[in-house]
């Protein structure tokens, strides 16, 4: 699993019947102190995430499919928590109630 | 999953079996900018999509999975047509995708 | 998948005992418009490409997903052979041209 940060979502009129229902967010994956650091990604919510939370998202089919309950779904990647905050040692490097939202990418 | 603009079509008769009424489509994954990012690739249509369109893309062993056969070696599928994308408050400019794909015509 | 052109085909005859019988082909990768790249993948044939041929190849867990190939040691498999493709509305390649 991995952190990122929600900025976007996605109006999908025609996808697989798999996804119907389902919530599409924009991810940008992150760092803990937010340095964008992979691939846009496209993820499916399972947590009630917003633009601007910080999510755990897992990238993996089998626990995707299982997740959201169809072991023949062809879904992948899915945000399976937001986070509150993030410690690193005694630093609080992440505080949800504090962090600003992320800024567009230059 | 991943962001992508398609950008052609591919034809090939011979293939494998259990593919032969799968569409090919050459698509651009793209970044929350709506920008290039990384290479292009083939992928297989699980749903109607064409040149020009703004899609979501899976790939790894889930492509498959999109499409009517599952046990097929296909590695990336489009599963979703976007209506709209909409990143930090702006939505995502269609436009110049669907300019790209007149091309010459 | 990506496309590439079949330049020729791997021999080994030492090799783990699930890949025998399997056709091993020498693909350089190209890209979408047709040029090559300076990279090359060995990939298992499973429709009967020739040299020459442009081919779709897929990597990973996917390239096991052939009666050949199912659960052996392979990561790349030739699944197509390119006719042709077009990219905004104008012709890249064509076999038969």
């Amino acid at each position: 699993m991995f952190l990122a940060d929600v900025v976007g979502t996605v109006v999908t009129p025609v996808q697989i019947p798999e996804l119907d229902g389902e919530i599409l967010l924009i991810l940008r994956p992150v760092l803990p102190d937010g340095t964008p650091t992979s691939k846009t990604r496209i993820a499916v919510d399972r947590a009630q995430a917003g633009v601007g939370d910080r999510v755990i998202v897992l990238d993996e089919g089998n626990g995707g499919r299982q997740i959201v309950g169809n072991p023949r779904a062809a879904i992948k990647t899915v945000v399976v928590g937001v986070v509150d905050y993030i410690e690193q040692g005694d630093k609080l490097t992440y505080d949800h109630r504090t962090a600003p939202t992320p800024s567009p990418l230059d | 999953m991943y962001l992508a603009r398609v950008l052609g079509r591919v034809v090939a008769s011979h293939i494998y079996p259990g593919l032969d009424n799968v569409n090919l489509q050459w698509i651009q994954p793209l970044d929350e900018r709506g920008q290039d990012q990384g290479d292009a690739l083939v992928a297989c249509a699980a749903i109607s999509s064409g040149p020009g369109d703004f899609v979501t893309f899976v790939d790894g062993r889930e492509g498959a999975m999109a499409l009517p056969e599952t046990f097929v070696p296909v590695d990336a599928a489009i599963i979703g047509f976007i209506e709209e994308a909409t990143v930090l408050g702006q939505v995502i400019d269609r436009e110049p995708y669907i300019s790209a794909a007149r091309g010459a015509n | 998948m990506l496309i590439g052109q079949v330049v020729g085909s791997v021999v080994a005859t030492q090799k783990d005992e699930k890949l025998a019988e399997r056709k091993l082909l020498l693909v350089q990768v190209h890209d979408l418009n047709n040029k090559p790249k300076d990279q090359y993948v060995v990939a298992v044939d499973s429709v009967g490409a020739g040299p020459h041929d442009m081919v779709l190849y897929a990597t990973g867990s996917s390239a096991r997903q052939t009666d050949i190939t199912d659960g052996r040691p392979c990561d790349a498999v030739v699944m197509a052979v390119v006719d042709s493709w077009d990219l905004g509305g104008e012709n890249v390649y064509e076999k038969w041209s």
